[in-house]
């Protein structure tokens, strides 16, 4: 009875052919949702730009001592958007700024749907006083302004992108907390945890086989939701005067504008990219977001 | 007066999913029928279909009526009415089916105040005497659903079914989910009700032994098509098709040593009701299945004495007549133990069915002609369901029939004149007159057993059955009564082509013994 | 059946009570069991829901801490450290009701099947071991099943699937919690066959819960008929099944469809467990005391005031009821 191993296909071979048939089912689904693909597109135009920014514009663009024009000029061939009060290339500004700007969303993110996810499938998975426990500190957190609590984080610490990450981080991860809490609550209540602890599996078996896989899709939507609004809580940050002044970003570059007066005195050019690079980028994340969450429906039980 | 006839019925879903595909079903007040099957056998759908609950975009053909009137192209607001006040449906999982927010006395009353303009202290009144009548405290209207268990919150589903005096009650796994006594309690609820109240009931059930044991009629459906049907106990005992066969056998009877420790089931998975396969659907599971089952689809043929099975193995055209087809030549063998088994009552009874009457006696003329006795005898009408019809009636090989007289005559009785329009009602109508005359006899190539006791007993019986009611349904209990003994005519053929006369019941053992291995 | 070998798991005295709701009182789920059960041996446990059949089985697992009593396993009575019940459930495996429940949606039959070996680990051939599980459940040939998903699978092979990942380990005791009640009727056949099979080629003891009476004559060597909390009929299968003694059996087995004779409708349902009568648990449902039956074999009394004592888990036929020991009962 016992059959021989076909060539090839070791359990870790066949693990990869899973993950190679999951990943090809996943892309399969999404491609039918046309507004997940256009974000899709949106957000590769902007990694494609930020990534290559060394190359476009050089990180000297940044630079007031040489700026390459006059304060203010509006756009013209050689800056189709104009400069800013120190004669910089705002195109310039504005790639550049995706850099940062992308880089923070996405770490932020990541550190909020990290720690949510943690305390929710924590708080999920023991219950009793570790878990009220838990999930009163989670209601806390979420009933504290998220802004307010990140400006007085951040202006308590040290001015650099670590902080305003973390400031993200730590302020926005409560309402994955509880999303995550609640999906770990439905998985655990399912038979085949039963099951498994039957097999023997401890609580390090059941959360990382069993709840973590199922809680994946949605802590993956949620991933690509939160830094849409990461991305916007960076530039809010910035635009504050809270982020690092040493680097430029798009909320940097708003701040810049208001400072300079480019409100009142009606310098569009200068306000405006940086502000529809935001919304773009906010807006792309969230569509690739929602096409996620709609392939990846916990309740359709599909790919993984 | 036939309550509900469905002709042709097909279903299928907006995916492309065809769940029934052409079942015809008639029911009479006072009626149970059950309908058995797998999960995927359209039995559910059936269900839906037959009060319009399916979901949008699904594709009914075929027609149901309803005391005469064609459900499916009914008005929307005459469905609705038709929904409470002609037919009610009893789902499965009553805790899905009742608002979790309102009172159980709330929910009850709520259609008797849409349909029939009570006022709210009649509604009320009523809600509490349906109640009683579902066996549970009038008082009790004023619990939510969750105060309930399970069986209660079944009962108040029937109470709810009830609320407007449905002259058709269709329960979908009423039972289902339920514990052995409280199923007992249901089951013993519901047929006290069809009773009393003479309205016509479909059971629909996977459970096949349930089913047998509290309906008058069997329909066993399998990837979304009758494929036998019958007196209840008949087919439960001696099912014609390998798939009610096989699924009979995985009912254990406690205290019978061939099931200890021997679980019987059928290898095999139920279709995919999105790929079924060629020919006829089961034949990938079948034991028995020819070659050309695989590429032949198999439909409904006569089986006698109200009885129909789609499968090859069951001799087309049986009929006591001489209708016989022989293209089927394998069946020859089954015939004969047919002819054999089965005595002259046996064809008696059928032939005074509606057409549908076939007498396995006659059967064997096919293959051997030497076993005919007497000259075939045709019953006027012999409708046969299969395609080939034609070609059936024409060649009676071996003219096997002998009559006897008397005993039809008496085995007609019971049926009496209401009768035929059940029975036939696969068919189409049938003469009944005609029964009267068909003994058949058996075919010479048995054994056959004492043909003459058989009758003595059946008779007797259906007889005295009958005689109580006169109804149509009369007919069906006559018969449902009549089990073991009686109906044994049925061939059950043994699996597997061989011939096998063992199998007959010995017709003169007294009834309870007859059950006839299979 | 009735060899005299050590019982491998047995439970004495065992009693899981679950706390009131809103300081009630304590729901007694299982109230006293002795239950034995020898290697190579097929026990049907038989009750209606709520008899704590399940909550039994899951503390025969270690699942559910017992209040009271104890199993002990080999001769051995049962460690609830977490180390230990690792190991003992190494050698004891579930099998649950519903196995489309009961795999993970997003685990491979592979997966599902090795999740057991990987938990314990020390399996050089992974897998072949799993093939070769694969194979005895009946999935055949294994490798076709290796990288599907349960929801390609019918309900007959989730079963085998479930069944097959506890055969992994080579477990001396399955307890299978109705393994085919959600099955379809024709599949069920199959499935208990192969635990029938399982038994006869790996010795392998089974406790199956079930409140279907005909599935414990398809399998079982010896039943064991529950009701609120305590077993009340125990013996070999044929006997209880064809000559219950107790009057709830007696009931159980007369509603059946085929069975003979009128059939038993007992009203109501079983009592909370929160508030077991006293005397004869089952007595407020008892047909024979409320036909005076018990009255005239003069035993009535008791079953009002004087309750059972538990019944020993050995393989002997007994009875929890004192009409059913009055020398022959009422004739």
């Amino acid at each position: 009875m016992t059959a021989p191993p076909v060539a090839g296909t070791g359990p870790r071979a066949l693990a990869w052919q899973r993950r190679r048939r999951s990943a090809v089912r996943f892309w399969a689904r999404y491609r039918t949702h046309r507004a997940g693909l256009v974000g899709l597109a949106a957000l590769g135009l902007f990694a494609l730009v930020a990534l290559t920014a060394p190359l476009t514009v050089g990180s000297d663009v940044s630079s007031v001592t040489d700026a390459p024009g006059q304060p203010l000029e509006s756009p013209s061939a050689q800056f189709p958007l104009g400069t800013d009060q120190f004669g910089r290339n705002l195109l310039g500004l504005v790639v550049w700024g995706a850099r940062v700007s992308l880089l923070v969303g996405l770490l932020a993110a990541v550190l909020s749907v990290a720690i949510g996810a943690v305390v929710g499938i924590t708080a999920g998975h023991f219950r009793g006083a570790y878990g009220t426990v838990l999930m009163r500190v989670t209601d806390w957190f979420l009933v504290m302004p998220t802004l307010v609590l990140a400006i007085a984080l951040a202006t308590v610490m040290s001015r650099s992108l670590g902080t305003v990450i973390l400031a993200i981080g730590v302020t926005t991860w409560p309402t994955t907390a509880r999303l995550v809490r609640a999906q770990t609550l439905a998985v655990e209540s399912r038979p085949y945890i039963e099951r498994a602890r039957a097999l023997g599996g401890g609580h390090w078996h059941v959360m990382s086989r069993h709840v973590l896989p199922n809680v994946m899709p949605l802590v993956l939507a949620q991933t690509t939701l939160m830094v849409s609004s990461s991305i916007l809580a960076e530039a809010t940050l910035a635009f504050l005067g809270l982020g690092d002044p040493t680097v430029v970003s798009w909320g940097g570059l708003l701040q810049d504008a208001r400072e300079a007066g480019a409100v009142s005195a009606g310098d569009w050019w200068y306000l405006v990219p940086p502000g529809i690079a935001i919304a773009v980028v906010a807006l792309a994340f969230t569509l690739c977001g929602r096409a996620v969450e709609s392939v990846l429906n916990p309740r359709l039980g599909v790919a993984g | 007066m036939t309550l509900l006839e469905v002709r042709n019925l097909e279903v299928t879903y907006p995916g492309g999913v065809a769940a029934v595909r052409g079942v015809d079903l008639s029911l009479t007040a006072g009626q149970k029928v059950g309908v058995a099957g797998e999960s995927g056998s359209g039995k559910s759908t059936l269900a839906l279909a037959l009060l319009r609950l399916l979901p949008p975009g699904t594709r009914v053909s075929g027609e149901i009526l309803l005391n005469g009137e064609d459900v499916l192209t009914m008005r929307w607001g005459r469905v609705r009415a038709v929904r409470w006040a002609g037919a009610s449906i009893v789902f499965q999982g009553a805790m899905h089916s009742l608002n979790p927010v309102h009172r159980i006395g709330d929910q009850i009353a709520e259609p008797v105040l849409l349909h029939q303009g009570a006022t709210a202290a009649q509604a009320r009144r009523r809600a509490g005497e349906l109640l009683e009548q579902a066996g549970l405290p009038a008082a009790r209207a004023s619990a939510y659903p969750h105060e309930l268990s399970g069986g209660q919150r079944q009962r108040v589903m029937i109470a709810m079914a009830l609320a407007c005096d449905p002259q058709l009650i269709i329960a979908d796994e009423p039972t289902t989910a339920l514990d052995v006594m409280i199923q007992a309690q249901i089951l013993g609820l519901i047929q006290g009700l069809v009773t009393d109240q003479d309205v016509g009931l479909i059971m629909i059930s996977h459970d096949l032994a349930v089913l047998a044991d509290s309906c008058d009629r069997l329909v066993i459906m399998y990837a979304g098509r009758v494929i036998e049907e019958g007196p209840a106990q008949q087919v439960y005992e001696n099912a014609l098709h390998p798939y009610g066969q096989a699924l009979s056998a995985s009912f254990p009877h406690i205290g019978d040593p061939a099931s200890r420790f021997a679980p019987r089931g059928l290898a095999g998975d139920p279709p995919d009701p999105s790929a079924l396969p060629s020919g006829c659907a089961f034949h990938p599971r079948c034991a028995e299945a020819l070659e050309g089952c695989a590429t032949e689809d198999q439909f409904l043929r006569e089986a006698g004495r109200g009885r129909r099975a789609a499968c090859v193995h069951v001799p087309v055209g049986v009929v006591g007549v001489a209708a016989r087809d022989s293209s089927v030549p394998e069946q020859a063998a089954d015939v004969t133990e047919l002819a054999v088994g089965t005595g002259p009552a046996v064809e008696v009874a059928q032939s005074a069915g509606p057409g549908g009457s076939s007498g396995p006696g006659g059967r064997d003329e096919q293959g051997r002609p030497g076993g005919s006795a007497g000259p075939v005898e045709r019953v006027g009408s012999a409708r046969h369901a299969g395609p080939t019809d034609p070609a059936r009636s024409a060649g009676p090989t071996g003219p096997a029939e002998a009559t006897g007289p008397a005993e039809p005559a008496e085995r007609a009785t019971p049926a009496g004149p209401a009768e035929p329009a059940e029975r036939a009602t696969p068919a189409g109508p049938a003469e009944p007159a005609e029964p009267a005359g068909r003994a058949t006899p058996a075919g010479p190539a048995g054994p056959a057993g004492p043909a003459g006791p058989v009758e003595g007993m059946t008779t007797g019986r259906a007889a005295g059955r009958a005689e109580g009611s006169d109804s149509g349904t009369a007919a069906a209990r006559a018969e449902s009564p009549g089990h073991p003994g009686t109906g044994h005519p049925s061939p059950s053929p043994g699996p597997g082509p061989g011939p096998g006369p063992e199998n007959t019941p010995d017709p003169a053992a007294p009834p309870h013994d007859t059950r006839s291995p299979s | 059946m009735t060899t005299p070998t050590a019982p491998l798991l047995s439970a004495q005295g065992l009693h899981v009570a679950f706390p009131g709701r809103r300081g009630g009182a304590p729901a007694r789920a299982v109230d006293g069991v002795d239950l034995d059960i020898r290697p190579g041996e097929v026990v049907a446990l038989v009750g209606e829901s709520g008899c704590g059949k399940t909550t039994l089985a899951r503390s025969l697992l270690g699942l559910v801490p017992p209040t009271g009593g104890r199993v002990t396993f080999d001769g051995k009575p049962l460690q609830y450290s977490s180390r230990a019940l690792k190991a003992y459930r190494r050698r004891v495996q579930l099998v649950l009701q519903d196995p489309s429940g009961s795999l993970n949606p997003r685990h491979t039959v592979y997966d599902a099947v090795a999740e057991g070996l990987r938990i314990h680990g020390g399996v050089s051939d992974e897998q072949a071991v799993v093939a070769r599980a694969l194979s005895r459940a009946g999935l055949r040939p294994p490798e076709r099943f290796f990288l599907r998903y349960p929801h390609e699978l019918s309900g007959g092979q989730r079963q085998r699937v479930v069944i097959a990942g506890a055969l992994v380990l080579e477990p001396e005791l399955l307890v299978a919690d109705e393994p085919v009640a959600s099955l379809d009727a024709s599949v069920r056949g199959e499935i208990l066959a192969l635990l029938l099979r399982l038994r006869t080629e790996l010795g392998l003891a089974a406790l199956v819960v079930t409140h279907d009476l005909g599935l414990a004559w398809n399998i079982a060597d010896r039943v064991a008929v529950m009701y609120l909390g305590r077993i009340v009929e125990t013996g070999d299968a044929e006997r209880v099944l064809t000559a219950p003694q107790h009057p709830y059996t007696q009931a159980l087995l007369s509603v059946l469809p085929e069975a003979p004779g009128d059939p038993v409708v007992l009203s109501g349902e079983p009592p909370d467990p929160s508030r077991i009568p006293s005397g004869c648990r089952f007595r407020v449902r008892c047909q024979i005391l409320a036909s005076g039956e018990a009255e005239r074999a003069g035993v009535a009394h008791r079953c009002r005031t004087e309750d059972l004592e538990v019944l020993g888990g050995g393989g002997e036929a007994q009875v929890a009821c004192h009409w059913a020991r009055v020398p022959d009962p009422a004739v």
